[in-house]
């Protein structure tokens, strides 16, 4: 189709998909960009696109925050989340894809109701719960509250996909023999792994950038990414230098890992619906 | 859900197994759940109901409906509960109508268009805390901000966006958050329409406009509702991002519900205040749950 599209529609396209892409990513642009400015240069004024890199900036962010800790917190809180999650949703989804009931529907749309809960109105509650167990500040606490926030939208997600697997592949596997637990390992999760895959990375992304709960439950010992930078804002916020070279550091991981795995993600974030 | 139906339970005496066995699998998410979702519900709850504020122990005890009565003649509540509204369906618009927009530009195939695309989503890579310190200090800081330093350039006075016109910017830093989730979704849905079905219309000598309208635009209708209710889950309670840029001032101009109770609860102490915010949060929350589920589980499954 575009063979026929005339050469100054192509080149008005051509400019104006660049032109947008380069406005909503200039402000990660510049954050990398000063992230290896010296304070001085970060302040300049007008700003500067050209100057000598530095990376005193991260030096001294390393030096005054264990950036590794925070990270490791991250981590260990995102996969441990995704992980319970994906092991309770496969069940329940198996469950509702191949073995229907009256109430199924009625479940699904309960379940998801259930994410609709707004995390504000249970703060309290959550937070003296946490208190009382000794989970707070803690990553096994953070990792349940994550895990919990998620699987509503997990179960959902994984129900469409496993609905895509045809029925009659599944009960040939039974003839043969196949238990029902053979059937849910053996059979439907080889065929379901991409949706599973998806499912998993949209859930990574969410705790990795999950700030509610993050801020409002940890402080030293199991802060995660989101509270290492709420520590550089205010009242050093004029450090744009460490600022930024903080904040890159916070979202570059996630944000290599979102190039990388865009495509396989764009089928989870659609339901499978939308394909 | 006619495709649930399809696939028929095994006949006869298993039928009985079966459906034990898809309860079994299915009760451990349910079970915790209903756990998840009703305990602190009913601890809000109780809460709501007492005297109780962190700081001032003497005050305690029933309250009946005072923590109630005191927020919601709390001219502080209705502006956040507006300021909740405007933001989220601000940045529905904002996401919806440009993403649908974008979705069909990055369709067109153009030089680099692979790049472009990865740069355009990127922003949904972002965490909250990140984007809103990044806005408020590289990009609009009065002084030292870029847009600042580009409005100069221009023989302009810069504006301190976050003082002068608060809520306005803390809706574009979340729609600059969500456009790009929005293009991801709908760009997707726009690649799917059929070649075919395009290259008919185009041979019918529809216009661009027409083409976008009649054929485009009804086949975005499940993406559009995914959209829709993905993002409105994540704005009724945006928090970082007023957190970090105006703490919900000056006074309550950028204050939403999330941020109000919050800082009833964490920073002031009230409790019980704080838990009667947070019921009528649950109750608002749940209103548009009932429309949006509705809606959505229509479009989903047809």
């Amino acid at each position: 189709m575009a063979l026929k599209t005339k050469t100054s529609t192509r080149i008005g396209v051509t400019i104006l998909g660049w032109g947008i892409a380069l406005w909503l990513f200039f402000p990660i642009f510049w954050m990398i960009l000063t992230s290896f400015k010296s304070e001085v240069q970060a302040i300049s004024t007008p700003p500067k696109l050209f100057f000598m890199p530095t990376l005193s900036s991260y030096a001294e962010v390393f030096e005054r925050a264990n950036y590794w800790h925070f990270a490791l917190n991250t981590v260990i809180v995102s996969v441990g989340a995704t992980a319970i999650a994906i092991a309770l949703a496969v069940p329940a989804a198996y469950s509702m894809a191949f073995m229907p009931s009256k109430r199924t529907r009625g479940t699904l749309l309960w379940v998801l109701s259930t994410r609709m809960l707004p995390p504000v109105g249970v703060l309290v509650p959550i937070y003296i719960l946490a208190r009382n167990t000794h989970l707070l500040d803690t990553c096994t606490g953070l990792a349940i509250v994550d895990m919990l926030t998620n699987l509503p939208i997990i179960v959902w997600m994984l129900y469409t996909f496993f609905r895509e697997v045809p029925a009659p592949i599944l009960e040939a596997g039974r003839m043969d023999g196949a238990t029902r637990w053979q059937e849910m390992t053996m059979v439907l999760l080889p065929l379901a792994l991409p949706g599973i895959a998806s499912t998993a990375l949209l859930s990574l992304i969410l705790c990795w950038n999950e700030a509610f709960w993050s801020l409002n439950l940890t402080s030293s010992h199991a802060a995660p990414l989101t509270a290492f930078i709420a520590s550089f804002s205010s009242p050093e916020g004029l450090f744009f230098g460490k600022l930024s070279a903080a904040s890159t550091l916070a979202v570059a991981p996630i944000l290599v890992f979102g190039w990388i795995s865009q495509k396989q993600l764009v089928r989870g974030l659609t339901f499978g619906a939308v394909k | 859900m006619q495709a649930v139906l399809e696939h028929s339970p095994p006949a006869g005496a298993t039928v009985q197994t079966a459906k034990r066995t898809g309860f079994l699998l299915l009760s451990p998410s349910v079970l915790i759940l209903l756990v998840w979702s009703i305990v602190p519900l009913v601890m809000t709850l109780w809460y709501s109901l007492q005297n109780y504020n962190l700081v001032d122990p003497t005050l305690h005890g029933f309250a009946g409906i005072d923590n109630y009565w005191y927020l919601l003649t709390d001219p502080d509540f209705l502006h956040a509960l507006l300021n909740t509204l405007v933001l989220v369906a601000g940045v529905l618009v904002i996401s919806i109508g440009g993403g649908t927009l974008l979705a069909v530009l990055y369709d067109q195939e153009f030089f680099g268009r692979g790049i472009a695309r990865i740069m355009v989503i990127s922003p949904f890579f972002i965490m909250p805390t990140v984007s809103a310190l990044l806005w408020k200090n590289l990009m609009l800081h009065p002084i030292y901000g870029v847009y600042s330093a580009m409005m100069r350039a221009v023989g302009l006075t810069p504006i301190d966006w976050l003082a002068r016109f608060p809520l306005m910017t803390v809706m574009m830093i979340v729609a600059w958050e969500w456009l790009p989730f929005a293009v991801l979704i709908l760009l997707t849905a726009v690649q799917s329409l059929d070649g075919e079905q395009r290259e008919a219309a185009r041979m019918d000598a529809a216009g661009p406009i027409a083409r976008f309208r009649y054929i485009i635009l009804p086949h975005l209708g499940r993406a559009i509702s995914v959209v829709v209710m993905i993002e409105t889950i994540y704005l009724l309670t945006i928090f970082a991002e007023i957190s970090v840029t105006t703490a919900g001032g000056p006074g309550v101009a950028s204050t939403n519900l999330a941020y109000l109770i919050y800082s009833r609860a964490l920073l002031q102490f009230d409790v019980g205040g704080a838990s009667a915010g947070g019921v009528v949060a649950i109750v608002i929350a749940n209103i548009v749950a009932i429309f949006l589920v509705r809606a959505v589980a229509r479009n989903l499954e047809a």
